[in-house]
């Protein structure tokens, strides 16, 4: 049954990112769609409430200036918020909320958040008063979630555009982004998911008298707010410690199939999208070809590693699969097919302990972080990180056939090969050294708790590619709430976000403002089969180049133990 | 470039931007007003519409699920609790907390690798054939003898539920075929057919226990052990 669920999975993505990525190309060209008529009056009362003319474009260099500060507002919002938060109406009473907020977690906290990392180095119900949850983290989740879609969107303009100075406007992708795509989808979520047992409420904790006559309290709150939009704006921090594997945040195999299908459908139907954009469809199909095909190579691996009992359990008299650290009502298909979809959707919402995952399970979640959320990956990233890499591939294939390298007729000179190389570079840039120095670090060392060796190594790594990819998982056991760790995944969170940003809108500027080359004979095709094996390849070379010696040291090394 | 030249036709006394400054000067109120405004939107207006619309339609739903007694709650029916009794279906473990501490959600997050899993694992196997009575051959569900990854789960495997149906008919003195019969009766199966796992709810199962055992004995004529098993 498990292939089932997987095969349905895929089935529906591909199915759903035909028609949504219509929708979506539709959106951000201000075409006219079914929600117009509610939503266009909302949308003029906000362009003047923030004084946008949405006529008016912006080019690269103000497109990003305004992501930059969007951005770095919403960190500062955050941060001063968390530190009020002891002063907040409502609930929950403050003799539940144990772990104390310091600035260093505030700040993480606040940055984490606000680039849709939502690593959370802290647990929710015990830290967070409702009204942060609210005002503070599902705000966050949809304002930080647009504007990566935007920065996406502004990106692919930079392809379907030719000899324009602009890439759109970033406050009209922003509210268009918020008003027709992730505000309606939201709503609908959030209602599917209370019908099948979320909570939305602001009551105190609840204190029960088990049928045992022990006491519990159960912790409540306004969970279905942002259980959807954790996973439709790539964010992935949950309500609860336990993301989504608590109960009341994911209560049934459906609303784990649904949160899946949020993280999944709009990645998928970006390069759609993309292909309407331009006029030519074939290149947005081959696009996402390539994400399948490497996100199915994932899960059939992880399948493999989860499915059976753990070797050093094997003798114990026990039948079934790897079920420490994952919930009866998923199982291990449910359970593995969250891991993959959320390491690849740069959403951090596991339903499952990662740190309990066999080494080869880990290295497939790690490995996908690595080569760059480019499987599905995050709203609006994905899609430019995965052409940006096929870009690599562009340029290798066009000197092969001895041209110019070009990419849907536009050229790749010197200046855009710069940008490439250093988006190449910035992933193992920040997290090898960042990771080296926490292994140095005693205080680095000491966020480890439970494993150590090889796994150990891993939980850290795993930290750091997971804050640069902005996924936000964690392996659990790893104590991060550190102010060694706050604050260096602070910096890798803000590079991996801001500095892909700054890249692909600057190189998506100089694109934009090129004009189209004409197909000839000699030019290289980049809407065939041939050129997804490139792109394929292209992803897999420069993973492997980074990343293989440290994968090697942790994951592998953890494999080959006796 | 028009921009430019329109602000210097409106405001003659201005010195000109350049005209790239001229974009950024434009942006900032939008900048400054923007997280506030979208914030209001977002984390206030939205979860209100939301609570307007789901609240009315799924009232049980959005107060958490929760089951109540004579006097007051006793949990909810999607959280998982404790039961050590012999009369009870005994839950997965738990690491959350103490134990199914629903403020301290939670799994144990030991590698495979770790040592210390293995000896948990162990000791664990180790009660529950104990407290089962099962022969050393049996094997034994992997959901008895892990941690889930939350720490509450509230379900158990059918197969893990019958495993304990000896111990239960023997305490409770019901026959073994009603408390097989009360199992089937309270199995989720995959959802839409093919979503998740085969599951009890193991405090629905311990509630309908009880609520047998207070019926009056004429009427669980049924339940009496009827000859040999």
């Amino acid at each position: 049954m498990r292939w089932f669920e997987y095969a349905a999975f895929l089935g529906i993505v591909v199915g759903l990112a035909w028609p949504v990525g219509l929708y979506l190309a539709r959106v951000f060209e201000r075409k006219k769609t079914l929600l117009d008529q509610a939503l266009r009056p909302v949308e003029t009362l906000l362009y003047r409430l923030l004084r946008v003319q949405p006529e008016q474009e912006m080019t690269a260099p103000v497109y990003l200036a305004c992501f930059l500060i969007f951005t770095v507002l919403g960190a500062v919002f955050l941060f001063l918020l968390l530190l009020v938060q002891h002063w907040l109406p409502g609930g929950p009473d403050p003799r539940y909320l144990t772990t104390p907020l310091t600035s260093d977690l505030a700040i993480n906290t606040a940055v984490s958040f606000s680039t849709t990392t939502t690593w959370q180095a802290y647990a929710g119900e015990s830290t967070l008063r409702y009204l942060s949850q609210l005002i503070g983290l599902t705000a966050q989740n949809f304002l930080a979630g647009a504007s990566g879609l935007a920065v996406g969107i502004a990106f692919l303009r930079g392809f379907a555009r030719e000899k324009t100075a602009t890439l759109g406007n970033f406050w009209v992708d922003l509210v268009r982004g918020l008003l027709w795509v992730l505000l309606p989808l939201s709503l609908a979520g959030g209602l599917a998911l209370v019908w099948q047992g979320v909570p939305l409420n602001l009551s105190p904790y609840v204190e029960a008298r088990t049928l045992e006559g022990t006491a519990q309290t159960i912790a409540q709150g306004p969970v279905a707010a942002l259980e959807f939009i954790k996973n439709l704006g790539s964010n992935g921090g949950g309500f609860f410690n336990a993301n989504a594997a608590h109960p009341y945040a994911n209560p049934t195999p459906l609303t784990n199939f649904l949160a899946l299908l949020a993280i999944a459908v709009l990645p998928a139907a970006l390069p759609i999208a993309f292909g309407q954009m331009l006029g030519r469809p074939r290149a947005g199909w081959i696009l996402l070809a390539v994400m399948v095909v490497l996100f199915a190579a994932g899960l059939v691996v992880c399948d493999a590693a989860e499915k059976s009992v753990p070797a050093p359990l094997a003798d114990l008299g026990v039948a079934g699969g790897n079920l420490e650290g994952k919930e009866t009502r998923f199982g291990v298909g449910g359970s593995v097919l969250a891991a993959v979809v959320t390491s690849n959707g740069a959403t951090g919402s596991y339903n499952s302990m990662h740190d309990s995952y066999q080494a080869l399970g880990v290295l497939v979640l790690l490995a996908n972080m690595l080569l760059g959320e480019v499987i599905f990956g995050g709203l609006g990233t994905g899609l430019s990180g995965l052409i940006l890499i096929a870009l690599v591939g562009a340029f290798m294939g066009g000197l092969m056939v001895g041209r110019t390298p070009e990419y849907l007729g536009k050229t790749i000179a010197a200046a855009e090969a710069k940008f490439i190389a250093l988006y190449a570079l910035l992933t193992p840039l920040v997290v090898l050294p960042l990771t080296s120095w926490a292994l140095i670090a005693d205080a680095g060392r000491a966020g480890l708790t439970v494993n150590g060796g090889p796994r150990g190594f891993t939980e850290i790594l795993f930290a750091y590619a997971s804050c640069v990819a902005n996924n936000g998982q964690t392996m659990a056991s790893l104590n991060a709430n550190s102010v060694f760790f706050n604050l260096t995944t602070s910096i890798a969170m803000l590079a991996g976000r801001l500095g892909t940003a700054a890249l692909a809108l600057l190189l998506a500027g100089r694109f934009a403002a090129q004009g189209r080359k004409p197909a000839t004979i000699g030019s290289l095709p980049c809407d065939t089969p041939t050129f997804a094996v490139l792109a394929l390849g292209a992803v897999l070379l420069l993973g492997a180049l980074c990343f293989l010696p440290a994968l090697a040291l942790g994951p592998i090394a953890e494999h080959f133990q006796p | 470039m028009s921009q430019a030249s329109e602000t210097i036709a409106e405001n003659q006394e201005a010195v000109p931007l350049p005209p790239r400054l001229y974009g950024f000067r434009r942006q900032v109120w939008p900048a400054i007003i923007s997280v506030p405004l979208l914030t209001l939107v977002t984390g206030a207006g939205f979860p209100a519409v939301l609570a307007t619309l789901a609240r009315p339609l799924f009232p049980s739903q959005a107060a958490g699920s929760l089951v109540s007694g004579a006097d007051g709650a006793i949990g909810s029916a999607l959280i998982g609790q404790n039961f050590s009794g012999a009369g009870y279906f005994h839950p997965r473990p738990s690491a959350a907390g103490s134990g199914y501490d629903a403020t301290a959600s939670g799994g144990a997050n030991l590698a495979p690798s770790n040592p210390q899993l293995r000896a948990d694992v162990r000791k664990l196997v180790e009660d529950y054939r104990r407290r089962n009575e099962l022969t050393p051959e049996t094997p034994v569900p992997i959901d008895a003898v892990t941690r889930s990854g939350s720490g509450l789960d509230p379900h158990i495997s059918p197969a893990n539920a019958l495993l304990q149906v000896r111990r239960i008919a023997r305490a409770r003195g019901l026959s073994e075929d009603r408390v097989r019969q009360l199992i089937a009766e309270h199995t989720q199966d995959r959802q839409l057919g093919f979503l998740g796992e085969a599951r009890v709810s193991v405090l629905a199962l311990n509630l309908a226990l009880d609520r047998r055992d207070s019926e009056p004995p004429g009427l669980s004529r049924q339940d009496k052990p009827a000859g040999s098993q």
